[in-house]
């Protein structure tokens, strides 16, 4: 006899719940598994029709990725034998390796600016969220819908404006301009969502530590801050992602000097034909950044995205 | 360990007033408790000597020093919580010597220190667990040791026994009770359960309304109420309240309750127009010799006595009697007061009128 229960699902729906979740995944990932794969082929493998599932693996779309090359006469590259294994891989196409590309730099003004603006957001959003939570602030309701209302439209709708502020006040271009925007941007998300944990936590713990001696201060970041970490995990992911992956903004505001990966990425494609190893490398190290920071804080994030729904 | 005075402390916040002017004070060592239904001020007032309200108005005297407005990190006063707001993300340890490591104490004295608080409240083994996995009883204990850890001159304590089982509140009370005497510290106890305010406490305020209504021990409070609120918040079930029109005047011995004469203590007041003639139910007797009749409404055995309830000429009262007496639903009996414990009420005010009895305790406020 099996028994029935209102409440356990029974196996076979386990069964169908687990396989549709498990084949919505895997279609969700075709784009990825497309991008890595893409990575390790050859120009020619890259773009055959059909497209190949197995192919001979090369590191040419790295290689291309991270160097500038130059096409040189039959003489000069048998004077000059192959100095490494990357030269090897460019020999094959006639050309030598002359130097780095800007890949480098434009990956490192996507961690100084994502990373900065995710961390000036999360510490003015912790600060302002506290304050909202715990103080007497004039006009509260009013100060909190109006920090909401700069979401109310896309962000590029003001692009104009903000170009023509960044350029007269000269941010145009620069990592404190492009930190500046994006925390403009995630301030919002950042207070809103902060407001919501901290309203979780209950004011005796402060009280506690105010009576055992600590100011205001020491117990907000010896009590309240640990207690926030959950929700201060999760916001920083929404930032950072946000961040990280902003296009419209980076083409319009940086070029030389603070030029973030996302429109670097796309400017392979002219440089040498449609090279797609190249851009499909580019995408593939570019996403490793957010997902390892997203794994760190894979802990936090459940609980930070279903907040509110789940009492301790 | 200290006094505290409370002089004419008043809370508003916004239009609301939640303590009117109240004045009080808790003698040094005393187990003080404030006692009220939900709503009436008591909480706000402990807040205010902890110093996590400051008062609008007034001032409050720790061991002679006015502290209304100062910081609760400089008053030197303990608070335990309802929910004990033990801090989650450390354990038992560090939860008791966080009072010690903010003063700035060597690691070594704070290591014996929570060790011997530790082993006054018989949480030793738990020292090392988080905080997070502790029954209530555990939890509040290290509550406690948060709380005397430091020695401070005094300590408050809001429903510290609210979150627990009813069967393990009897036994922690005990302990609580028994802490304070060991250590003799002045205490302030907020609560609204007035068994337990009965119990603990060396004095009791009785608040209502942002009010204060009578202040004094148990004895007092019980016996010689000065309002009908306390008289009815007061014992369970609670004093009977018998409307009549009458007049009373300075000196009488007797008042007439639907043409019957009744003894009452000696009176100091007079007063005329809707009386209201309060007696407890143990002081209620069922005889048949006597002319007060009453119709019998229900009784409810609880072992050693009997709460019958019963409709009189005056409105229903209930009694307790004896257990062993009979009496069945239905039936009408004689009813006898003793005299001695009645206390007369002006019902429009609620006051109650000086006697005899009440007096001394009416007149100190």
């Amino acid at each position: 006899m099996s028994s029935f229960s209102v409440t356990e699902p029974s196996n076979r729906s386990k069964w169908i719940a687990g396989a549709l979740v498990i084949g919505y995944a895997l279609i969700t990932m075709i784009p990825l598994v497309w991008i890595l794969l893409t990575g390790f082929k050859s120009p020619a493998d890259a773009i055959s029709y059909p497209p190949k599932v197995v192919f001979e693996p090369t590191l040419e779309g790295y290689v291309n990725l991270f160097t500038t090359r130059t096409r040189q006469t039959q003489e000069f590259l048998d004077a000059n034998p192959p100095q490494n294994w990357a030269d090897e891989i460019v020999r094959q196409y006639d050309m030598v390796i002359v130097g780095p590309s800007k890949f480098g730099e434009r990956f490192m003004n996507s961690v100084i600016i994502g990373f900065g603006s995710t961390f000036l957001s999360i510490f003015l959003g912790t600060l302002a969220a506290y304050a909202f939570s715990r103080f007497k602030v004039p006009l509260k309701d009013d100060l909190l819908f109006f920090i909401l209302s700069t979401r109310m439209m896309p962000p590029v709708a003001v692009a104009i404006p903000i170009f023509l502020m960044f350029r007269n006040l000269g941010l145009s271009d620069t990592h404190l301009g492009m930190i500046l925007l994006y925390t403009g941007v995630n301030i919002s998300l950042a207070v809103w969502l902060l407001k919501g944990f901290i309203d979780e936590i209950p004011r005796e713990y402060e009280e506690a530590a105010l009576i055992d001696g600590y100011t205001r201060f020491q117990a907000f970041y010896k009590v309240v801050l640990p207690q926030a970490a959950t929700g201060i995990a999760s916001t920083a992911i929404f930032c950072l992602i946000f961040a990280w992956n902003e296009y419209a903004f980076a083409v319009l505001l940086t070029s030389a000097n603070a030029q973030t990966a996302p429109p670097f990425i796309p400017t392979i494609i002219g440089i040498g034909g449609l090279d797609w190893p190249a851009v499909a490398a580019g995408a593939t190290i570019f996403l490793i950044p957010v997902m390892i920071f997203t794994i760190l804080m894979r802990k936090h994030l459940l609980r930070g995205i279903t907040f509110g729904a789940v009492r301790k | 360990m200290a006094q505290i005075v409370v002089k004419n402390v008043k809370k508003m916040f916004g239009d609301f007033t939640a303590v009117r002017e109240s004045s009080f004070t808790i003698e040094d060592g005393e187990f003080f408790m404030l006692l009220g239904p939900s709503g009436c001020g008591k909480t706000t007032t402990l807040r205010m000597i902890a110093g996590l309200e400051l008062p609008t108005s007034g001032e409050i005297y720790l061991d002679g020093e006015e502290i209304s407005q100062r910081p609760p990190s400089e008053r030197d006063i303990a608070f335990v919580f309802q929910m004990f707001a033990l801090y989650p993300h450390m354990n038992v340890r560090k939860n008791i010597s966080y009072p010690l490591i903010s003063q700035g104490m060597p690691r070594a004295a704070v290591k014996a220190k929570v060790e011997e608080v530790a082993g006054i409240l018989g949480i030793k083994d738990i020292l090392d667990s988080p905080v997070g996995g502790l029954s209530g009883g555990d939890r509040q204990r290290v509550a406690l040791g948060r709380a005397i850890v430091r020695e401070p001159k005094a300590f408050m304590m809001d429903e510290p026994l609210g979150a627990l089982d009813a069967e393990f509140r009897e036994h922690m009370a005990e302990e609580l009770r028994a802490l304070h005497d060991r250590m003799g510290a002045t205490t302030v106890y907020v609560t609204h359960d007035q068994l337990e305010a009965m119990q603990m406490g060396d004095k009791i305020v009785v608040m209502n309304n942002a009010v204060i209504e009578q202040f004094g021990t148990p004895q007092e409070i019980y016996d010689k109420p000065a309002t009908m609120f306390v008289a009815d918040f007061i014992g369970s079930p609670s004093m009977n309240f018998l409307p009549f029109k009458g007049t009373v005047t300075p000196g009488s011995e007797m008042v007439r309750l639907n043409g019957h004469d009744e003894a009452v203590p000696k009176m100091i007041e007079g007063a005329e127009g809707d009386l209201v003639f309060g007696v407890r139910p143990e002081h209620v007797f069922l005889s048949n010799e006597s002319g007060y009749r009453a119709k019998v409404l229900a009784a409810e055995y609880l072992g050693t006595t009997q709460i019958v309830t019963l409709q009189s000429p005056n409105g229903e009262l209930k009694a307790r009697i004896d257990a062993r007496e009979t009496v069945s639903p239905g039936e009408t009996v004689g009813l006898e007061f003793r005299s001695p414990t009645i206390t007369l009420f002006e019902k429009s005010t609620g006051r109650a009128l000086r006697s005899v009895l009440n007096d001394e305790v009416l007149g100190n406020g």
